[in-house]
């Protein structure tokens, strides 16, 4: 018989006939208001924050974007937040989306699960995987996270209602020095979750917050994340095949990149949505001469103007240009301007966190001694092209298509 | 339930999907459980089943849809028919589309 039919993967870029969709995916912050009151948090307000509420763009608003996305062919957004559950015209903003013909991300502590609402995600499927964040397999180790009585036991009775119901969802991590230790229980725990294929991503480099709004919760965040030792030691550890990926990624995509700021991909086909109407290039970069005022403006617009003038910024700041411009680190190290408007407040400043990770993960795969630094190596692809023969055990992995932890 | 395709009958995309239309392509996007045996994947057609699918109005019979594509695309009515009927018969299994009248 004829196979009319074709199940098919939108990502697949053969569909459109090698065009890139104007926007592929999209990131809604419905709230920056949260019920936990996470110590790593970057963005979270109080639940009760009156004037953070009347500030949120409001349902019509929300639901003009929605249309906006999908009349430019977007096939996924992502309901973020904060926490995207407190808001109350949540079920009719999933509804909405979802009879747009969107596949829905939901990103979740879980702990506002309801009956009612697994029952709508058993009958209209998000078609996506709900995001769960989990800090411990345990109260204590959790609670000292969430900083939320009650909250571990809300976020089990959420997932359980999801599992009644055959919900899939998976777990998200985060790593700090207070659960660091528990990495191995929650991993267990979470393997027993059907829809989990692997250990839970654990985000391990914590971000300041990205409103740059508080330095007591800057100067929390900074002595809680891990130290550069630990996160490499984390990472070599805990995530099978991870070094052996980076090998390999190092030989694909490290190298100086010069002035340019942006080599990633923040703004192309995709970008955020803060809970205010400020599209930005991607999640953290909310610096106020890169984002771009959806109230009086269009997604459309953004995408073909704003975003590609913003993605031309060249480097001016000279301890950028002699270091990370230099860097062949670059690609490895997480340095871009979104980091760097968050620790610093500018685009172009080197993060001396994110590079000192980066000269630690690099002193581990032998491409460079102690005291090197990367901006000062001249043979630079000899030492990448010794990289690629020398991964350990011999297994091949899969690559990812970038390193960036905020897509 | 009758799930026999008949080209006397009429068939009307489903209020449990949606379909889109994105860079020329047709997806087809589940809304609720339980369309097709996959509910997290998206579905597209070939170029026959599109030019079938625009006519799955909810007005024509699928006889006239036959008779349509015959002066069209002047192929051979018997394999038209086949595919008419073929492609209808997978969007029913799947609950893609509902038939709306018979005569």
């Amino acid at each position: 018989m004829t196979a009319y039919f074709e199940k098919v993967n939108a990502w697949n870029k053969d569909l459109w006939k090698g065009l890139s969709l104007p926007l592929a995916s999209l990131d809604l912050e419905l709230t920056e208001r949260c019920n936990n009151n996470c110590v790593h948090c970057y963005i979270n307000l109080p639940p009760g924050d009156v004037d953070a509420q009347k500030r949120e763009l409001s349902t019509s608003e929300l639901k003009d974007i929605l249309n906006e996305a999908a009349s430019l062919g977007c096939l996924r957004v992502r309901f973020t937040g904060g926490e995207p559950l407190l808001r109350e015209d949540f079920e009719e903003l999933y509804v909405f989306a979802r009879k747009l013909g969107l596949k829905v991300v939901i990103f979740t502590n879980a702990t506002c699960i309801t009956r009612g609402l697994a029952e709508l995600f058993f009958k209209i499927p998000p078609l996506e995987l709900i995001e769960v964040t989990m800090f411990g397999a345990r109260k204590s180790s959790y609670e000292r996270i969430t900083r939320s009585p009650g909250s571990f036991e809300a976020a089990r009775r959420g997932m359980n209602l999801l599992l009644e119901k055959g919900v899939p969802f998976i777990i998200k991590g985060v790593l700090l020095k207070d659960n660091m230790t528990d990495a191995e229980e929650l991993t267990s725990w979470t393997s027993t979750i059907p829809w989990m294929d692997g250990p839970p991503v654990f985000s391990r480099a914590s971000y300041l917050r990205c409103r740059r709004d508080s330095k007591v919760k800057n100067d929390l965040i900074k002595r809680k994340r891990l130290s550069p030792a630990e996160t490499v030691a984390s990472l070599m550890s805990a995530q099978n095949g991870y070094e052996n990926a980076l090998r390999e990624f190092c030989t694909k995509f490290m190298g100086p990149q010069g002035e340019k700021l942006f080599s990633c991909g923040a703004g192309i086909g995709g970008g955020c949505v803060d809970a205010y109407g400020n599209f930005q290039l991607c999640m953290m970069l909310r610096h106020p001469e890169t984002v771009y005022d959806l109230r009086a403006g269009s997604l459309k617009e953004a995408l073909e103007v704003f975003f590609p003038k913003i993605r031309e910024t060249k480097a001016s700041n000279p301890g950028y240009l002699k270091r990370c411009a230099r860097c062949f680190l670059m690609g490895m190290c997480e340095q871009c301007p979104a980091r760097s408007w968050i620790e610093y407040g500018t685009l172009d400043s080197p993060v001396e966190y994110l590079c000192e990770i980066a000269h630690a993960q690099a002193r581990h795969l032998g491409l460079l001694e102690e005291g090197e630094l990367g901006w000062e190596v001249k043979d630079w692809e000899q030492r990448l092209e010794s990289l690629s023969g020398t991964a350990p055990g011999g297994e091949q992995t899969r690559t990812g298509q970038g390193t960036c932890a905020l897509a | 339930m009758d799930k026999e395709v008949r080209l006397d009958c009429v068939y009307v995309p489903s209020r449990d999907i949606v379909a889109r239309d994105i860079e020329g392509e047709l997806i087809i996007v589940p809304l609720v459980s339980g369309i097709g045996d996959l509910e997290d994947e998206l579905f597209t057609l070939n170029e026959t089943g599109r030019a079938i699918w625009d006519r799955l109005d909810g007005k024509k019979k699928l006889s006239e849809i036959v008779s349509e594509l015959c002066e069209e695309f002047e192929g051979d009515e018997k394999e038209i028919e086949s595919d008419v009927l073929g492609l209808t018969n997978e969007l029913l299994k799947r609950k893609i589309v509902v038939k709306t009248s018979t005569e």
